[in-house]
């Protein structure tokens, strides 16, 4: 009960001593969005553990048969994806200044790097010599890898997204960006995501 | 009997105009952003679902009645038990736990406005009914047969539509149920009124932060699983087909990892549920806040490493199963925590014996009793000897109805008044706890027996030596669908014809009952600000709080 203690004569004149004025909804997007991602992180950690699991109970991994894969498009593609969150970072840094121009000079950018990374994972596929259901190898790397790309895609669309909004001066401004910091933080997941599935997929051995 | 502790009968002011309240009942058809109404569409959704699911377990057991399998076909009853299990379990129990009494308690008892954002919590809601209405048109394309586990590798061989359907139905509701856990993360943490630190807000809400949590961090892993198993079943790949190199092992542990967690997001919120109605009647402060409070994180973690012990028979190797063994019977403390300290808070009290009341009563009895089977079952030995009998199917209907359903009954009969404006026959209630408590314990205590004598579960024909006591639970069973009839009366009869419900009918500390039956729009006239904890009944304070009427609503309350 301690901290409880009534000053005032009656509880009801207390109420009404702390009557607020009305306000407006608060603003917990940016949380919630943070939230949302440990579900988006647990379906990914649940896929790797899933591939771990195959990798440890498999006699031999991958299966017999499986071409060795090739890093140097993947490679480069990680290097851009990693650059990628650097370059969304500083259109964070441009709209806390009010500055919608280098907001979307660098959204910009980092939808070419995002669409870059797409269209080289899609090569990858086309050039691979093993499809969805060669064995289980294959399966989990394209399961993974295309549902990782799905995320890209929807990241992809989230900067668009923001690009198109942004085309009218006034929308986002060093007090109200909550679009430019969702989709950043979006990205930089999508990024942390495939650090993971790299080192898992392409450099584990 | 409704003892009520106001003289003045002060109602919600008329919304507008008569012709808008005429038009009232179309907002719990639209997609409204109101916590209030949201609540309310869970509570009634997901209660059709319960009458659902109980007219398939009705026939599940007609079928089981006699030996035979003579009632329907061997394939359809596959069916049945299958969507009876899911139905009761992702479009009754979790929605009404979380969706309906969350949506609609937790701004009330943390004394804010709304969720933290109303339009995802309508999108969260408007997921149930689609997802629903898919998982009941399996029936016309041969519904999903594996069991609500759906294990590979039967579930890649039966019924593959209704398969396919039954993992679409789920992953939706799965979405709806993490969309609306991050809706109460934020509003529990980031909402509440001024005064209410973590430590003096209302034991629901450190309930409901605690089945988020477990929402949050398994629902996603059920997805992935659900998404591999829909890539075997649809495309050929072999992650869980063992003719392909695949491991159906993997399955399991995804499955469970979810799934054992799910078993508390059904009853934690149930447990806040609990700790909210015994101390009001009892007019007693609660005992030990800060043991439950804290005991539900203890059940949640403890519940996210135990999920293997339904998996004791799977080949798992024997150091691991005594790892789930011993984590499994660890639960017993918390929860254990949780029981002593509610009968210590009716121990002594002045105890009124509503329906509200007895449904809680009930649901301690009948939890202890699924909880201390709970323990029998964790230890390997024993749980080798009845896995898959009807000693399991027992348990968990002692858990889950015993535990889950009879106390939405209490939630139902406590926040009657306040969601409705009208007070529930209490009469009528008694009829319905007598019939519920007689029906259900005729139906599910034999069981334990059947389960040590060997009968096997998911069975549609069982050895004649069976016979009387499946009969005995199957009249159990009618009379547990019989016994919804007097609440389904109560409830129509008591929103037309029930005694109007005065701001505060129990005598409540809480913020919902400082303000109108049913609560305005926006539920509070002024912000509110916790001046004394919860559940300090007894003292001047509290005397004076539940004689100020509505208060929260009103700036009348000044003059007093």
């Amino acid at each position: 009960m301690q901290g409880s203690a009534i000053d005032s004569p009656t509880v009801v004149n207390y109420q009404v001593d702390v009557d607020h004025a009305h306000h407006g909804h608060p603003d917990h997007r940016v949380m919630g969005v943070i939230v949302f991602l440990i579900a988006e992180a647990m379906i990914f950690l649940g896929l790797f553990t899933a591939y771990l699991t195959f990798r440890a109970v498999s006699p031999t991994w991958p299966p017999e048969g499986t071409p060795e894969l090739e890093l140097l498009l993947p490679g480069v593609n990680t290097i851009i994806l990693i650059s990628s969150s650097f370059v969304i970072h500083n259109a964070d840094v441009a709209i806390k200044k009010n500055d919608v121009k280098g907001l979307r000079t660098w959204f910009g950018i980092t939808a070419v790097m995002g669409a870059v990374f797409l269209v080289g994972q899609i090569y990858e596929y086309f050039h691979l010599e093993f499809g969805l259901t060669t064995n289980l190898f294959a399966s989990t790397f394209y399961v993974l890898t295309g549902f990782h790309g799905l995320h890209v895609l929807f990241g992809l669309v989230l900067i668009l997204g923001v690009l198109w909004r942004s085309r009218k001066l006034n929308h986002y401004s060093n007090t109200s960006h909550f679009g430019v910091e969702a989709a950043e933080i979006y990205w930089h997941f999508v990024d942390v995501v495939w650090i993971v599935l790299f080192i898992l997929l392409y450099l584990l051995k | 009997m409704t003892q009520t502790f106001q003289e003045e009968a002060v109602h919600a002011p008329a919304h507008g105009s008569p012709a808008d309240s005429k038009r009232e009942w179309r907002k719990y058809f639209s997609f409204s952003t109101d916590h209030k109404v949201i609540g309310i569409q869970y509570l009634v959704t997901s209660f059709i679902f319960y009458l659902v699911g109980g007219f398939l377990a009705t026939l599940v057991r007609t079928e089981l009645a006699t030996p035979q399998s003579d009632f329907v076909s061997p394939d359809l009853y596959n069916g049945l038990f299958t969507v009876h299990a899911t139905v009761m379990i992702f479009l009754w129990i979790v929605p009404a736990a979380t969706g309906a009494f969350g949506n609609y308690l937790i701004p009330l008892l943390i004394g804010t406005r709304d969720m933290a954002f109303p339009k995802l919590n309508a999108v969260a809601f408007w997921l149930i009914p689609p997802g629903g209405i898919l998982l009941m048109s399996s029936f016309f394309f041969g519904a999903p047969g594996s069991g609500w586990t759906s294990y590979p590798p039967l579930s890649l061989i039966y019924n593959k539509i209704g398969e396919v359907i039954w993992i679409l139905s789920v992953l939706i509701l799965g979405t709806s149920s993490i969309l609306g856990a991050v809706n109460f993360i934020v509003t529990i943490l980031m909402m509440r009124a001024p005064g209410m630190t973590l430590n003096r807000m209302p034991l629901f809400c450190w309930s409901m932060l605690a089945a988020s949590c477990l929402i949050l961090i398994g629902t996603p892993v059920l997805a992935g699983a659900l998404i591999l198993l829909s890539f075997d079943l649809l495309i050929g790949t072999a992650f869980f087909n063992p003719t392909g190199g695949g491991d159906p092992v993997v399955y399991q542990h995804m499955f469970w990892f979810y799934s054992h967690p799910a078993v508390y997001i059904m009853i934690l919120p149930v447990f806040g549920l609990i700790s909210e109605i015994l101390p009001v009647h009892s007019r007693k402060p609660i005992f030990g806040y800060k043991a439950i409070a804290y005991s539900s994180f203890a059940i949640s973690f403890l519940g996210l490493i135990v999920w293997a012990h339904h998996m004791f028979t799977s080949g798992t190797p024997p150091w691991l199963r005594m790892f789930f063994m011993i984590n499994t019977m660890i639960i017993a403390v918390p929860t254990g925590i949780k029981v002593f300290s509610w009968l210590a808070t009716i121990w002594g009290g002045k105890l009124r014996l509503n329906s509200a009341m007895l449904f809680a009563m009930g649901f301690i009895s009948m939890f202890v009793i699924g909880g201390i089977s709970g323990v029998m079952v964790a230890s390997v030995p024993f749980d080798i000897h009845v896995h898959d009998t009807y000693f399991i199917v027992a348990h968990l209907h002692y858990v889950l109805f015993g535990g889950s359903v009879f106390g939405l009954y209490a939630g139902i009969y406590h926040w009657f008044p306040k969601m409705s404006g009208r007070m529930m026959n209490e009469t009528l209630g008694k009829v319905h706890f007598i019939l519920t408590l007689v029906g259900f314990n005729l139906c599910f205590l034999p069981m334990h027996k059947l389960g040590l004598e060997g009968m096997n579960r998911r069975v549609a024909e069982y050895d004649p030596k069976f016979a009387t006591l499946n009969l005995v639970v199957s009249i159990g069973a009618y009379i547990l669908a019989v016994s919804t009839f007097p609440f389904l009366f109560n409830v129509v009869w008591s929103i037309f014809k029930g005694e109007k419900a005065p701001s505060n009918p129990w005598g409540g500390l809480t913020f919902e009952w400082q303000t109108f039956s049913p609560p305005p729009h926006e539920n509070f006239s002024i912000d509110p600000v916790l001046l004394i904890e919860p559940y300090e009944y007894g003292t001047e304070e509290a005397k004076e709080i539940i004689k100020a009427g509505p208060f929260l609503a009103t700036t009348v309350g000044a003059k007093v």
